[in-house]
């Protein structure tokens, strides 16, 4: 992946909280790529970044969050710096977000319906019959049953779910080049979660659209996403093809996480956790910020951060978890 | 008040909700009423320091009966009732019940520091006597689900998803309730929070007695957590029984489909090929058994009439064929 063949580029991405007792860095350095109709899968810890990474991108940051380094490019263009208004054209447009509140997307006293045409209006030229039109297949497609009906009702007349799947539709709706969907289907059941995912697969293959697809759902992320970014205490940690993080996981946390996954086809007793807490944003540990939860901690873990390596599989660590050998 | 007497018998509970056009414009243009049955005729029991699991496709009604449970809801028809149980002061009386909502960014009020959101229950339940053992007890809460002592003074926005759900965990941890009800209680959580937030339930399950309705889209959560496990289609019940029993040998159409759309990390599937047929709307039900059109196995007295729940083992089915 180069940087040239990117739809979007982080740089080295910086993002603080300015507090009473000065900043406090909440994302520190974080790059990856997107190429086109690519789906880059991220997880990590709650409070990790994946989030803020998201809304870094799409220019939401709200203050006292600011960028305050690094860069973000969408198609070779920088994104990062452009003025307000231009931003929020390129939003809806070129950009469809998804995000994991559900409820900041939906304007709780219009109906579903309108609030779809409204955006496709907005940036497509189309009549509003065909914007309808448009709007009832989405609803489909998304999978809102009695959709002719359900598209003239109010949010709070959905299930959590089904509000969920509005949203989606929303971010669509104007064919955006790149999506970036903040835990999409965490709230659906698993046979509208297979719909969503085979609906943004096909996005990518027909569309060549991008994808940044955040989820807590390993098993999504196995199926639906090309590579894989996990994020720890606001770094990426690792980040590679997703058959091998899944895998061979590299980072003892990758390898934590991934340990601590319920398995469907029997029960356990206690589920494996990795113990500890992740550090807060202010009390950021030195070295490497896993440390102090870590099973394969060495001295120099403590004073020398571990940079992400280069190369398509790479990992922050500096005891990584053993190639496993062919034996 | 035997230790088998159920902590909770809900009886053929029904809800109903009015979703018809407004008057004047029904009478206009001459629609029908419309009635949208969310929950429709469900009963089942709970026995005390179990976990009771509910399951189904989005919209099927889960909420809406979690939302009876607690007393947000009125029941159209049928009953919910609590069992008493002993209390630790020696008071026999029904449990005290408490609610971990789905959406965790609607249920904390934005205007609220972190820890008078977490103290409000304690000082309101009078569950500690001085202010300084409530602020103890709120930076304890903080510290179980993971977060720190110092989040007290933060408001909720300036929280990610999941930490605002471990937010509202500890929150009704806070109440000491006996008989919770956990509506996707760590869909936003990753999966090694998870696994401490689920430790800690089934610990403080071990220690305490205490009873769960759980809900959850997550069938491995499922698998791991629950005693009983009941599945909803359509806002009915279509089989229900000992959790193992149902995983092991799942005997509804519908359950056996659900089942094997389950993504899995293990053996990922990447053609994983969602249900087929139409989602159907609660607002106008399938004739006969609801899950007739997108079951494969369908014959002709399913289109005609309703199945009824049977008894096979332990397991109660609503199938003609099962
Ligand atoms: N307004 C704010 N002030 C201070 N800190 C903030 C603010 N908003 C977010 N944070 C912090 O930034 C960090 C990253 O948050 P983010 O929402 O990106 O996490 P996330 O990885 O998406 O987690 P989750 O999986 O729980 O959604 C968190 O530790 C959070 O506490
Ligand atoms: N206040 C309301 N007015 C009208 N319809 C409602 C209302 N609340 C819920 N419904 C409808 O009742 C049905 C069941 O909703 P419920 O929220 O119980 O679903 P759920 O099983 O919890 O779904 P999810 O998994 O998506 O949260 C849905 O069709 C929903 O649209
Ligand atoms: S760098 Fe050291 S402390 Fe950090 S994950 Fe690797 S081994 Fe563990
Ligand atoms: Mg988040
Ligand atoms: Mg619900």
């Amino acid at each position: 992946m180069t940087g040239a063949a990117a739809l979007l580029s982080v740089r080295d991405l910086r993002v603080v909280f300015d507090g009473r007792h000065g900043p406090m860095i909440a994302l520190d350095g974080v790059s990856f790529d997107i190429a086109p109709g690519e789906i880059l899968g991220v997880v990590g810890e709650s409070g990790a970044g994946k989030s803020l990474t998201g809304t870094s991108v799409i220019g939401l940051l709200d203050p006292p969050g600011r960028i305050a380094g690094g860069s973000i490019s969408l198609a070779a263009r920088r994104i990062d710096n452009l003025p307000a208004e231009e931003m929020r054209r390129l939003r809806g447009r070129e950009i469809g977000a998804i995000f994991q509140d559900p409820l900041t997307s939906l304007h709780p006293l219009l109906k579903v319906g309108d609030q779809i045409v409204e955006t496709i209006l907005t940036h497509l030229t189309v009549s509003r019959a065909e914007a309808r039109a448009r709007a009832l297949q989405l609803l489909k497609d998304v999978g809102i049953p009695a959709a002719d009906m359900r598209i003239d009702h109010y949010p709070h007349q959905f299930s959590g779910g089904m509000r969920q799947r509005v949203v989606i539709a929303l971010a669509l709706c104007a064919e955006p080049r790149l999506i970036i969907a903040d835990e999409p289907t965490t709230a659906l059941d698993v046979s509208i979660q297979a719909q969503i995912t085979t609906l943004l697969k096909r996005l990518c293959r027909d569309h060549g659209t991008a994808i940044m697809l955040v989820t807590h759902d390993m098993g999504v992320i196995a199926e639906t996403a090309d590579r894989v970014a996990v994020m720890y205490a606001g770094r990426i940690v690792e980040i590679g093809p997703v058959d091998q993080v899944t895998r061979r996981p590299s980072h003892p946390y990758t390898a934590g996480l991934m340990a601590s996954i319920p398995s469907v086809h029997r029960r356990n007793a206690t589920l494996h956790q990795i113990d500890g807490a992740m550090p807060r944003l202010g009390a950021m540990p030195s070295g490497c910020p896993f440390h102090p939860r870590c099973g394969r901690v060495l001295p120099l873990c403590k004073t020398v951060r571990p940079e992400l390596g280069a190369g398509e599989h790479a990992s922050a660590c500096h005891a990584p978890l053993p190639e496993p050998s062919h034996v | 008040m035997s230790d088998m007497a159920p902590i909770l018998s809900v009886d053929a509970a029904c809800c109903h909700f009015d979703v018809s056009s407004p008057w004047l414009a029904r009478k206009l243009s001459g629609a029908p009423r419309r009635i949208l049955r969310a929950v429709e005729d469900v009963s089942f029991t709970i026995r005390r320091g179990t976990t009771f699991s509910i399951v189904g496709e989005s919209g099927c009604g889960k909420s809406t009966l979690a939302r009876m449970v607690v007393g947000l809801q009125k029941p159209t028809d049928g009953s919910v009732r609590f069992g008493d149980i002993r209390h630790p002061d020696g008071r026999v009386a029904p449990p005290r019940v408490q609610m971990i909502f789905q959406d965790p960014y609607a249920s904390l009020n934005p205007r609220w520091r972190v820890g008078d959101i977490i103290a409000e229950p304690v000082r309101e339940l009078g569950l500690r006597s001085s202010e300084r053992d409530v602020l103890q007890r709120v930076g304890d809460l903080l510290e179980i689900v993971g977060l720190s002592r110092a989040d007290i003074t933060r408001y909720p926005h300036a929280f990610s998803g999941g930490q605002r759900q471990r937010i509202s965990i500890a929150r009704a941890l806070a109440t000491e309730a006996d008989f919770l009800v956990c509506d996707e209680p760590t869909s936003a959580l990753d999966v090694s929070v998870q696994a401490q937030i689920l430790n800690l339930m089934v610990r403080l399950q071990a220690e305490f007695g205490l009873t769960y309705l759980f809900i959850s889209h997550n069938l491995s959560v499922v698998r791991h957590m629950s005693d009983h496990l009941a599945i909803m289609y359509l806002g009915r019940i279509v089989e229900q029984g000992p959790a193992e029993d149902v995983f092991r040998q799942p005997q509804h159409p519908y359950t056996r489909l659900l089942l094997d759309t389950i993504p899995d990390v293990e053996q990922p599937n990447r053609a994983r090929r969602p249900m087929s047929g139409e989602v159907p709307s609660p607002i106008s039900p399938p004739s006969g058994c609801a899950f007739h059109p997108r079951c494969s196995v369908a014959e002709s007295r399913c289109t005609e009439t309703r199945p009824e729940p049977r008894l096979k083992g332990d397991v109660q089915v609503a199938c003609h064929l099962a």
